[in-house]
């Protein structure tokens, strides 16, 4: 008889045993979904109908079946081989006993199950989902169709036109300001600067600033603010002062 | 003589049982005392006068459907009597064909859950993942959260059905698992034997 022959009808695989080594070394088949148990009885059975004992294949079948045990304690158990190891034979064989019973247990509770089942076998009962639980209120602000009615017509309304007269600024040249407050200063010593551009409009006003800002620059006039955003004073410049003031700049 | 099945009376009582009888008619679910005083407003104690006149009105022998206490609450069967004629209009997939394996892993869920996969497979040393996908298609068992362990495996619990289908009032009503015979001194005394014999 040949170990690898041996033809099993297990839960997890049905075929020879050598097909069942190879399913589980190639990660095909859980070690853990084999029952070893129940291919060792099986084993026992064929060698109990050949009535002979070949040492020879006995030892083959111990060394795998040895192997396979191995193999699905150490999926089983992973986490707990390293508590085990810790353990000396007689608390090793205590912890052993401790787990066979409790599975002992577990299957009496099994037994006592399927006897209840046989008991209870005609018992007939409606059986239906879970009772819907009562759909929560939606709470929703009173509904008026007039309202409704106003803001549709709102939406379908024509939108007023863009104005887009703010892209289309003009901007009166510097040069007529700088003119303009040269004229000025010809005719007067000093000017107030808000009041002499209080009608213009602001890109004007602007644009009259930057002019004040270039007679600055190149000396023609004197500037004087008593505070932040007081009134501007325009005045002709000094030429000695001017030159006093280049040098504390510089 | 038994008198013929008759509720319609005007003591107050008889009134409460007749709700109480149509909101068990309708429910598909065993029902609390507490479930069906808040469906019938009225108090509990009366409820369960109410429940007590039903039970001798429908138990077995003397009506086609028994009111019984299952799964922590009360609902309706079929009697026992008309079990056979039930079983050839209807399939009891429930319970049918429930392998052993089934039945220990279900025993496990019930003494030792919530308790997770690798639980299972622990104690019963064979995987325990299509056995209990299958019990939870059939509804006897189901998820009950998850473990407090790093992988936070998904731990499972029985089901009202479980109860029903097994016939007990709750799971109290199982057998004591340290009454039940692990054979822990067989065993013992087999270890105990076999290390006398190994060669120091």
């Amino acid at each position: 008889m040949e170990v690898g022959e041996l033809e099993l009808d297990l839960d997890a695989f049905e075929g020879p045993f050598d097909l069942l080594l190879t399913l589980v070394l190639k990660q095909e088949l859980e070690p853990a979904d084999v029952d070893v148990a129940e291919i060792v009885l099986l084993f026992v059975e064929r060698l109990a109908e050949r009535g002979e004992l070949d040492l020879d294949v006995c030892g083959e079948f111990l060394v795998l079946v040895a192997a396979l045990l191995e193999l699905k304690a150490r999926g089983l158990f992973a986490d707990e081989s390293g508590d085990l190891d810790d353990l000396d034979a007689e608390e090793a064989a205590e912890e052993l006993a401790r787990r066979l019973a409790e599975y002992r247990r577990i299957r009496e509770a099994a037994a006592w199950l399927a006897e209840r089942l046989g008991a209870e076998g005609g018992r007939f009962f409606r059986v239906g989902p879970a009772p819907l639980a009562p759909s929560p209120e939606r709470r929703l602000a009173r509904q008026d169709a007039e309202q409704l009615a106003a803001a549709m017509r709102s939406l379908a309304a024509e939108p007023a036109a863009l104005s887009l007269s703010h892209m289309a600024l003009q901007f009166p040249p510097v040069s007529q300001f700088l003119d303009r407050f040269r004229a000025l200063l010809t005719r007067r010593s000093r000017f107030d600067f808000d009041s002499e551009v209080a009608r213009l409009s602001r890109p004007e006003q602007a644009v009259a600033f930057l002019a004040l800002l270039e007679l600055r620059k190149v000396g023609e006039v004197a500037l004087a603010q008593a505070a932040p955003f007081a009134a501007i004073r325009v005045a002709r410049a000094d030429p000695l002062e001017e030159r006093e003031w280049i040098a504390r700049s510089a | 003589m038994d008198r013929p099945l008759r509720l319609i009376t005007s003591n107050p009582v008889d009134r409460l049982a007749r709700t109480v009888e149509a909101l068990l008619v309708v429910a598909s679910q065993p029902l609390s005392v507490e479930e069906l005083a808040a469906a019938a407003d009225d108090d509990s104690e009366r409820v369960e006068t109410a429940l007590g006149l039903l039970r001798e009105r429908y138990r077995e022998g003397r009506s086609g459907i028994v009111v019984e206490h299952v799964a922590g609450g009360w609902a309706f069967r079929a009697a026992r009597e008309a079990a056979e004629s039930c079983g050839r209009l209807f399939e009891r997939p429930v319970e049918r064909g429930l392998s052993a394996a089934a039945l220990e892993t279900l025993a496990v869920v019930a003494y030792l859950g919530p308790c997770t996969r690798p639980e299972i497979a622990r104690l019963r040393g064979v995987a325990a993942d299509s056995v209990v996908a299958g019990l939870l298609e059939r509804g006897l068992i189901a998820e009950a959260g998850r473990g407090h362990d790093a992988g936070g495996a998904v731990r499972y619990r029985v089901t009202p059905l479980f109860e029903r289908v097994f016939g007990l009032e709750s799971l109290s009503a199982l057998p004591r698992l340290d009454d039940l015979d692990g054979g822990e001194v067989d065993l013992r005394a087999r270890l105990e034997a076999v290390a006398e014999r190994r060669p120091a």
